[in-house]
């Protein structure tokens, strides 16, 4: 166990993890401090509880985005290490806590914070992350989400028996809506392939594709195979 | 006990904000960095009209010649919402691109899983608007999130020279160049500045019809700025998107105490923790809606507010909730006052809450018009037709 070096942060017994010595603590919260969109997020808290009135997660977790902007603000890296395994991915992103009369956003924070925890392959993320690899693979893949295929009533029971009647019908369905670009069922629209290529560069240049190696290095493979080939085919070199 | 929401109102007829809040315009820098050769602004095309903003800044909405950002939500699970949009502007005779070579904005993997960054996101949005550029035509953003997202990569860009520099690095090698819109426009704004031309051309009765309407997070709590304001709506303290347009299409709105409240969607949530997702949305705004304002139908304007509020009420009836209502976009509701087939055009079948009692106060013969839709849909299933067309639609 490595003590905090200051009384101004959390003691580590409380806020947990000891076991995880607090350099990495600091390392890791170097790296939030270290975005260039940090600055633009925290402007120090006077903890009137605005943001905790609007968050939604709030009013369901045990989770407070005030929490999140003090311990950013004092820069108490115990706590900040404590919420991004703990707190972090109960956050809806509304940004409902942009009311902020000081202008901090909380949710931004989260948003880096999440960053951070995904760069790092931190337990958290991989936790939240379980389950969610379509969503990561249909988005890089394919430039859309949200494809007409997902709606299916062994996945989505508690959404009524209309799912059931989409999915029965969804080819058909597809092919009787009038835009020309909505006939597809795996993809939300036609994606050209020249589209596509131009993604799979960004991916690849901005280091995008590169975030998911520390929480899914299987899903990372798939992809990196995908867009490579892809791309090769097109002789583009990386 | 509800909240005496009317009484709240009355006291805030006329609100003013201070002053001394109004941030400064971002068009000045916009410019400023154009005029520097570090990106080309992409102009509104005329014609256009002048909307008030938040700030009492005006913001100019493009009347046609638009490039149709489509949302992977609505297009995936709610296509009526598209076909909507569409059906509306060619009804109106305008001229609009509905494109291939364009991406969504990916914040799913921004918002939801984190799974992606600032250069990243930059990059897909400046992808798209040079697409758009490349078209001719003017980008109009399908979803609320997309839309809020790309005005915080607008600040972002705008703020920071090295995230300009390293997103224009990845541009020269897609061999585009760095295009940003003069403004980022929503669809639901266009239908607000067209309020007027759509009420001109409605033929069916909304009087009757009473609507509550909840506001999408990503329209005007991101970067709040450029949404649009009112003082003749809500006395101009909330945003006046969708009520605008139902109030002048005839429709009755009423409001609720939990009208700030998100929706609940999440991100996240809506598919790996649909508990939360589904609390929220019925006990923060479906039964205060019902409770306070008994509405016949809920608007709004951002896929994920529409899939959470309607797909959340169905499994809440074993609990006994006070539930029940349908869930569209204004952009539906508009088109059916313009008289559009509820499901050739507004796609009405693949929402869950019951709407046939909201068409039947409409007016409209929802056993007749579904006969008409599995007439077509026959059609395609005998191999007669390969697809539905605009004229299938509007034959």
């Amino acid at each position: 166990m490595t003590e905090a070096p200051s009384a101004l942060y959390k003691a580590p017994a409380v806020a947990g993890h000891d076991n995880v010595p607090f350099a990495e603590k600091q390392r890791l919260f170097e790296q939030v401090k270290a975005d260039v969109r940090y600055p633009d997020y925290l402007y120090g808290c006077y903890e009137c509880g605005i943001c905790v009135a609007a968050c939604p997660s709030a009013r369901f977790y045990d989770f407070s985005p005030r929490r999140i902007a003090q311990a950013a603000a004092r820069e108490d890296i115990e706590l900040i290490y404590q919420q991004m395994e703990e707190d972090i991915w109960e956050c809806s992103q509304c940004f409902s806590c942009v009311r902020c009369p000081r202008g901090n956003n909380p949710g931004g924070i989260i948003t880096l914070l999440r960053e951070v925890a995904v760069n790092n392959g931190l337990g958290s993320a991989r936790q939240a992350l379980e389950g969610y690899s379509r969503i990561i693979y249909k988005i890089m893949s394919t430039g859309t989400q949200v494809s007409p295929d997902m709606l299916q009533p062994d996945a989505f029971p508690d959404w009524g028996p209309e799912v059931k009647d989409v999915s029965d019908n969804l080819d058909l369905w597809r092919r009787a809506l009038p835009p020309e670009t909505m006939h597809t069922t795996s993809t939300g629209w036609d994606v050209s392939e020249k589209t596509l290529i131009e993604l799979y560069l960004i991916w690849f240049e901005t280091g995008a594709l590169e975030m998911i190696r520390e929480v899914d290095e299987g899903l990372h493979m798939i992809l990196e195979e995908v867009m490579e080939e892809r791309l090769e085919e097109e002789g583009i070199e990386l | 006990m509800s909240i005496p929401v009317e009484v709240l109102l009355k006291k805030k007829e006329h609100y003013e904000r201070d002053a001394h809040h109004t941030p400064e315009d971002f068009h000045e820098e916009l410019f400023r960095l154009e005029a520097e050769g570090e990106w080309i602004i992409d102009r509104v095309p005329e014609p256009y009209i002048e909307v008030n903003t938040k700030y009492n800044r005006p913001k100019k909405i493009p009347i046609g010649n638009l490039w149709h950002h489509k949302s992977c939500g609505q297009c995936g699970h709610i296509p009526g919402y598209s076909t909507a949009i569409f059906w509306v502007m060619r009804k109106l005779g305008l001229d609009y691109n509905d494109p291939r070579d364009q991406t969504s904005c990916t914040a799913w993997n921004y918002y939801a899983s984190a799974t992606s960054n600032a250069a990243a996101q930059a990059a897909v949005a400046m992808r798209n608007f040079a697409a758009a550029k490349e078209s001719g035509y003017y980008p109009l953003i399908h979803c609320g999130t997309s839309y809020g997202h790309y005005k915080e990569v607008r600040e972002e860009l705008l703020l920071h020279g090295d995230l300009r520099r390293q997103v224009r690095d990845v541009m020269d090698k897609l061999g585009k160049p760095l295009v940003m819109p003069e403004e980022i426009v929503h669809y639901s704004e266009w239908f607000y500045a067209m309020k007027d031309r759509i009420a001109e051309n409605q033929v069916r009765d909304f009087s009757g019809i009473a609507a509550t309407v909840h506001p999408a997070c990503h329209y005007y709590k991101l970067v709040e700025g450029d949404a649009i304001y009112d003082p003749d709506v809500y006395g101009g303290q909330r945003t006046a998107i969708v009520t605008g347009l139902v109030e002048t299409l005839g429709a009755e709105v009423r409001s609720y105490s939990t009208w700030f409240d998100c929706c609940g969607f999440g991100f996240r949530h809506i598919l790996v923790q649909r508990d939360f997702t589904r609390s929220f949305a019925t006990q923060r705004k479906i039964e205060v809606m019902k409770e306070e304002a008994d509405p016949d139908v809920v608007l709004t304007h951002d896929t994920g507010c529409v899939t959470t509020l309607d797909k959340s009420q169905f499994a809440t009836q074993a609990h006994g909730a006070n539930v029940g209502v349908p869930v569209m976009s204004e952009a539906q509701f508009a088109a059916l006052a313009m008289g559009a087939h509820p499901y050739k055009v507004c796609q009405l079948h693949w929402h869950s809450t019951d709407y046939r009692p909201l068409l039947e106060k409409m007016g409209i013969d929802w056993e007749a018009a579904w006969a008409e839709f599995e007439a077509d849909v026959a059609k395609l299933e005998r191999g007669e037709k390969e697809f539905l067309t605009w004229d299938d639609v509007d034959a």
